[in-house]
């Protein structure tokens, strides 16, 4: 067997006396669509966190492509190829949409230190980024600024973003939310057609979403990993049905 | 032309003719206060880099605009008392040319605002304010007790820098060598901002996070326009001394960081025009109004209220938003 794209190894995060993982082993193969699921408060926005660099486990190892990256900061994760994207909206408001996927382009791609050349007029950052706003759906909408978009064309932009820094992994922190029917289904497509060519880690409350996208699933309850397998074996599973998708059908959120 | 060309240009027309208008009217005394906003909006255009597009609010630039102008002054008063500067390990004297003693300014404010930034820079919001505020008051209070160069009698230039053919002691060509910075200073920010190190200075002021996560080593971006803004600082600070001919610690006092701050603010941050915009204004209010009241600040603390409120890009932002319009 290869060895995983992502291993995370006995993760450990406390905030004093709360345990927001606790022992967290996940593996995620190159090319899957890794869902963790579970119920708020479940520590998966903590692990998303671990994984993405802004917060420093206590204990346990984040292994990349065969590297330890546990104590690697957040720039030097992106420019491995571990891109993600946030749960709010976070888009350059006052950019054009072509702008803010530019600067994605621009951060894998040569200096950043230009200070005289219009970084607007080189071609090597635009066409990847039109490239990449084509591939969400949002070629038509280039130059309008981000904060005049639709809430759920921010979000397409978002994915155009993390596209655009050439990713071997995307961490997705709730790609739907806030999203209506319809937006939510187009996010869907966008993500399927992603799918084996770049791996997700995927982090959702939409059931539809994680069932129509995921290879497998990880179900988090209290810090821990309660289980993880393809989605029939979680849907299966006793212990899940009990802690979480029970309580999901019951209570709509 | 569009109005915002012709805005430009007769701005520039105005500057290039106010010496022979200020004569031609027996305003000779114009050329000094033109000379003088002008080195205050390159103050301005130092900070706003920082602040306008980097979104740092730092509140103590006015260590570099006084340790720029103590660079000039201590060279220049080496080269007038021939003592040299430093003799171990190598002898070091003064000099009074500006093709030396400004670059030496900037190269001493750059290196200030590395160690400055370096350690600010690791901080954000209002601890930043406050760190960079502590680091200007010490070195304030560093020249107040520099008995040897004045302490807080200040230190008294025998003569302005000495600049080839030019004669520094002219005001008009003084002011037209400052104008000629400034101009330059312009042009770079304005090219700047839409250059690949000003989008990304934009972005960390708009969302930091975000950049990082887009693969940005945020914090390098950051000291690196830190630095430069030092630098430009440091060489308003240098033509300042040149101006007054004389130096003393209120050059670097908190109330002269936020002069420079509120000459930014009110006169557009992140935008390249609004510094030079900002200085006239706070120039010809604090003119105006200190000849009414010497409690002048009650007044223009309202005006300066009322215009961030009004105008969130203030005053250039506001005559823009109106031209936007038009065209």
């Amino acid at each position: 067997m290869t060895e995983p794209l992502l291993k995370i190894t006995g993760l450990t995060k406390a905030y004093g006396a709360l345990l927001a993982c606790d022992g967290v082993d996940l593996d995620i193969r190159r090319g899957e669509v890794h869902a963790v699921i579970g119920p708020n408060g479940a520590g998966k926005t903590t692990l998303i966190g671990q994984v993405a660099g802004e917060l420093r486990p206590d204990s346990g190892q984040v292994g990349f492509a065969g590297r330890d990256i546990t104590r690697l900061p957040v720039p030097a994760r992106s420019i491995l190829g571990l891109a993600r994207s946030f749960q709010i909206t976070s888009v350059f408001p006052r950019f054009s949409a072509l702008d803010n996927v530019a600067l994605a382009v621009q951060a894998h791609a040569g200096s950043g230190f230009g200070f005289w050349a219009d970084a607007r007029r080189e071609t090597a950052l635009r066409e990847p980024a039109l490239a990449c706003l084509e591939r969400v759906g949002l070629a038509g909408r280039a130059r309008v600024p981000a904060r005049t978009l639709a809430h759920g064309e921010q979000r397409q932009l978002e994915l155009a973003m993390a596209l655009a820094t050439g990713p071997r992994l995307v961490l997705l922190d709730e790609p739907t939310a806030g999203m209506g029917r319809e937006d939510s289904a187009r996010m869907v497509d966008l993500l399927a057609g992603l799918k084996g060519e770049i791996a997700m880690l995927l982090v959702e409350h939409d059931m539809d979403a994680v069932f129509a996208l995921a290879d497998r699933i990880s179900v988090m309850v209290g810090g821990r990993v309660i289980a993880t397998g393809a989605p029939d074996e979680v849907r299966a599973n006793a212990q899940v049905r009990r802690a979480y998708l029970g309580e999901d059908e019951a209570a709509p959120c | 032309m569009t109005p915002r060309q012709a805005i430009l240009f007769g701005g520039l027309a105005f500057a290039l003719a106010l010496p022979v208008l200020a004569g031609a009217l027996g305003l000779d005394y114009a050329v000094g206060i033109a000379t003088r906003i002008l080195i205050l909006a390159l103050a301005g255009i130092g900070l706003n880099l920082i602040l306008g597009y980097g979104g740092m609010v730092s509140f103590g630039h006015a260590a570099f605009f006084g340790l720029g102008a103590y660079v000039v002054a201590i060279l220049s008063h080496h080269e007038t008392m021939s003592e040299p500067l430093m003799t171990w390990p190598f002898e070091i004297g003064g000099t009074d040319a500006a093709i030396l003693a400004w670059p030496a300014a900037m190269l001493a404010c750059a290196l200030a605002a590395l160690v400055m930034g370096a350690i600010s820079l690791r901080t954000g919001g209002l601890y930043f304010i406050m760190i960079t505020l502590a680091f200007a008051q010490m070195l304030f209070f560093f020249f107040v007790s520099l008995e040897a160069y004045g302490g807080d009698d200040g230190l008294s230039l025998f003569a302005r820098s000495s600049a080839g053919p030019l004669d520094l002691h002219d005001p008009a060509q003084f002011y037209f060598l400052v104008l000629v910075f400034v101009l330059l200073a312009l042009l770079a920010t304005a090219r700047l901002a839409n250059a690949r190190f000003g989008l990304a200075l934009q972005g960390i002021r708009d969302n930091e996070r975000r950049m990082r996560a887009l693969g940005f080593a945020t914090t390098r971006t950051k000291l690196a326009a830190f630095v430069i803004s030092g630098a430009i600082v440091g060489l308003a600070g240098a033509l300042m001394a040149n101006h007054t001919e004389f130096v003393n610690p209120s050059f670097l006092s908190w109330q002269r960081s936020g002069e420079i701050l509120v000459i930014v603010v009110l006169g557009g941050m992140g935008t390249a025009l609004g510094p030079l915009i900002g200085a006239a204004v706070f120039f010809v209010l604090e003119e105006v109004l200190s000849q009414w009241t010497q409690h002048w600040m009650i007044i223009f603390g309202p005006i300066l209220v009322l215009a961030v409120l009004f105008a969130k890009q203030g005053l250039w932002g506001f005559i823009e938003s109106k031209l936007d319009r038009h065209d």
